[in-house]
């Protein structure tokens, strides 16, 4: 009780709810994918999201520290951003690209514009499309290893069932559903990903306005311009990063609008930009190009979706009076 | 140092108002051609050559241009010297030619060139002028080497063209491509601050802005013109 009611200028009545639990949930969220790509790809897998967070946590602490600002670490962000940057990488990159990956999320995309909060941009997604761009061949690897490659006998060596699909080839549905497939470390099981969104929907962490709209808009846009069958908008929904970004990398608190009407435009606008990547672009992935891009357009959506304050009447094409 | 001296210049230039580090101009060159440090050494003398002898020809003109016209005519002497050293590099320097491309016409338009023909030039005797144009120019050339070979140095392993780092090192391409010129800037001039500032708070004494360059080379127009 006394945690709540605090003597003090207002709000007076604070929610127990703080940053690390939230942080906490989505680490919860995530979990079984990331479980996931530890049994699909092996050792290396762990490897990578280990040393991931670790740089993440690592680079937060040092920079706080030798900033005199307060140490954040433990509200558990940046773990949230190392364990999500380690999930959008393949299992097969050398040690030092989560390394380089994590520091760069950190220190470039959050902490010089401020820290936690004040980033512009999903700094797990900005630290995926440096490292894409940086070392395209590492990026898109997705053989592996021999200790780990009995376990998904059952697909084609080379590509990702998203790459197959572009290139006409066939796909498993029911294995890009429950993950028995090739791809980054923490995007192959469309289930567990939706069960881990699914939590955080039940728990209020998030709510359903951007993800709907983020995968309603994406299967329209697919069914108009890509190709008119369930089938393959099902292979597309499953496969690639869609489904992580939808529920885990699109919501992040920072980086989306904060107006309802807002979510709804942001979620259309993630939509288009994934369909066009996908369809038009030069590969067959383009969800972190969207997200980031669409981050960008998040402070004039803000703008242009700010509500009327209660009490205030809007004129006829004029400025609320 | 006395005000207008061909040191107190060269050093207002290349240290005090450094046009990439300190004065922020010029941004257009320094991000688009300074992919390696040898890009960046070609388009800082070739601005150089420019300013000097834009900055020299402008200041025996000075009196001679009416104030009204002074930008076109300033223009106009640009353009001219820019033309002349866009050909000589076609002639005896294709490589770099090549290199630099469109940023060599783009040259008329560079602010350090009109800012130190507007702020310094217009209003100083040749001497000085000649002198402050070495000394930007100068400065303009350590801005781009030191970003050149920082992008060079991360994004292909080597600087000039020498390998540095041992050839295991897996170049982070990103820095030679545009966004690499933005972290490299962002980062170079957040460095030079804090040592700028280290060197600033053990000699306080030196509080005027103004005092130690004279008024000619603080840049602002609004008082300096008043001055002469």
């Amino acid at each position: 009780m006394s945690d709540l009611l605090h003597v003090s200028s207002s709000p007076h009545v604070r929610s127990k709810i703080k940053t690390d639990t939230i942080m906490f949930m989505v680490l919860i969220a995530l979990l079984p994918s990331a479980c996931m790509g530890i049994y699909l790809f092996g050792i290396p897998a762990l490897t990578i999201i280990v040393i991931s967070i670790a740089a993440c946590v690592l680079t937060e602490y040092i920079y706080e520290f030798l900033m005199h600002k307060p140490i954040t670490i433990s509200d558990g962000s940046a773990m949230v951003t190392g364990l999500l940057l380690a999930m959008n990488l393949p299992a097969t990159v050398p040690w030092w690209v989560p390394l380089i990956g994590g520091v760069f999320a950190i220190l470039i995309v959050k902490q010089l514009f401020g820290g936690l909060g004040q980033n512009f941009m999903n700094p797990a997604l900005a630290a995926r499309c440096f490292l894409l761009i940086s070392f395209p061949a590492r990026m898109t690897d997705f053989s592996v290893g021999d200790g780990t490659a009995s376990r998904i006998v059952d697909t084609v060596s080379g590509a990702t069932p998203l790459a197959e699909l572009r290139a006409g080839g066939s796909y498993d549905l029911l294995s890009m559903f429950l993950g028995n497939t090739k791809g980054t470390i923490g995007e192959t099981s469309a289930v567990l990903l939706l069960l881990g969104g699914i939590f955080l929907v039940v728990i209020k962490v998030i709510d359903l306005r951007i993800p709907l709209t983020y995968l309603g808009t994406f299967t329209v846009f697919y069914l108009v311009f890509g190709s008119f069958d369930l089938g393959d908008v099902a292979a597309q929904l499953c496969g690639g990063g869609i489904m992580l970004g939808a529920w885990f990398m699109a919501t992040d608190y920072v980086t989306r609008p904060i107006t309802k009407k807002g979510q709804y435009v942001y979620g259309v606008i993630l939509g288009l930009m994934t369909g066009i990547f996908r369809m038009f672009g030069g590969s067959p992935e383009g969800v972190s190009f969207a997200i980031i891009f669409t981050n960008l357009l998040v402070p004039v959506i803000e703008r242009l979706t700010l509500p009327n304050a209660f009490g205030i009447v809007k004129r006829k094409g004029g400025k609320a009076s | 140092m006395k005000a207008n001296s061909p040191v107190e210049r060269l050093y207002n230039g290349i240290v005090k108002e450094n046009p990439t580090f300190v004065m922020m101009i010029g941004m257009c060159p320094t991000l688009a051609v300074t992919t390696s440090a040898s890009n960046g050494v070609g388009m800082g003398l070739t601005t150089t050559a420019i300013l000097v002898a834009s900055n020299m020809m402008i200041s025996m003109l000075r009196k001679m241009i009416p104030d009204s016209v002074r930008m076109p005519a300033y223009i106009g002497v640009v353009a001219s010297f820019v033309t002349i050293v866009e050909f000589l590099l076609k002639a005896y320097l294709p490589d770099l030619y090549s290199a630099l491309g469109i940023y060599i016409p783009l040259i008329v338009v560079n602010c350090i060139i009109l800012g130190r023909a507007e702020a310094y030039a217009g209003k100083n005797p040749v001497l000085p002028s000649l002198f402050d144009g070495i000394g930007m120019g100068l400065g303009f050339t350590v801005g781009l080497f030191s970003i050149g070979a920082v992008r060079e140095l991360i994004g292909a392993g080597e600087i000039l063209g020498f390998r540095i780092l041992p050839a295991s090192y897996e170049p982070v391409t990103i820095f030679i491509m545009a966004p690499g010129a933005f972290f490299v800037l962002a980062l170079l001039v957040a460095l030079q601050n804090k040592v700028r500032n280290a060197a600033g708070n053990k000699k306080k004494t030196a509080s005027s802005s103004c005092g130690s360059s004279g008024c000619g080379g603080c840049g602002n127009t609004a008082c300096s013109g008043k001055n002469q």
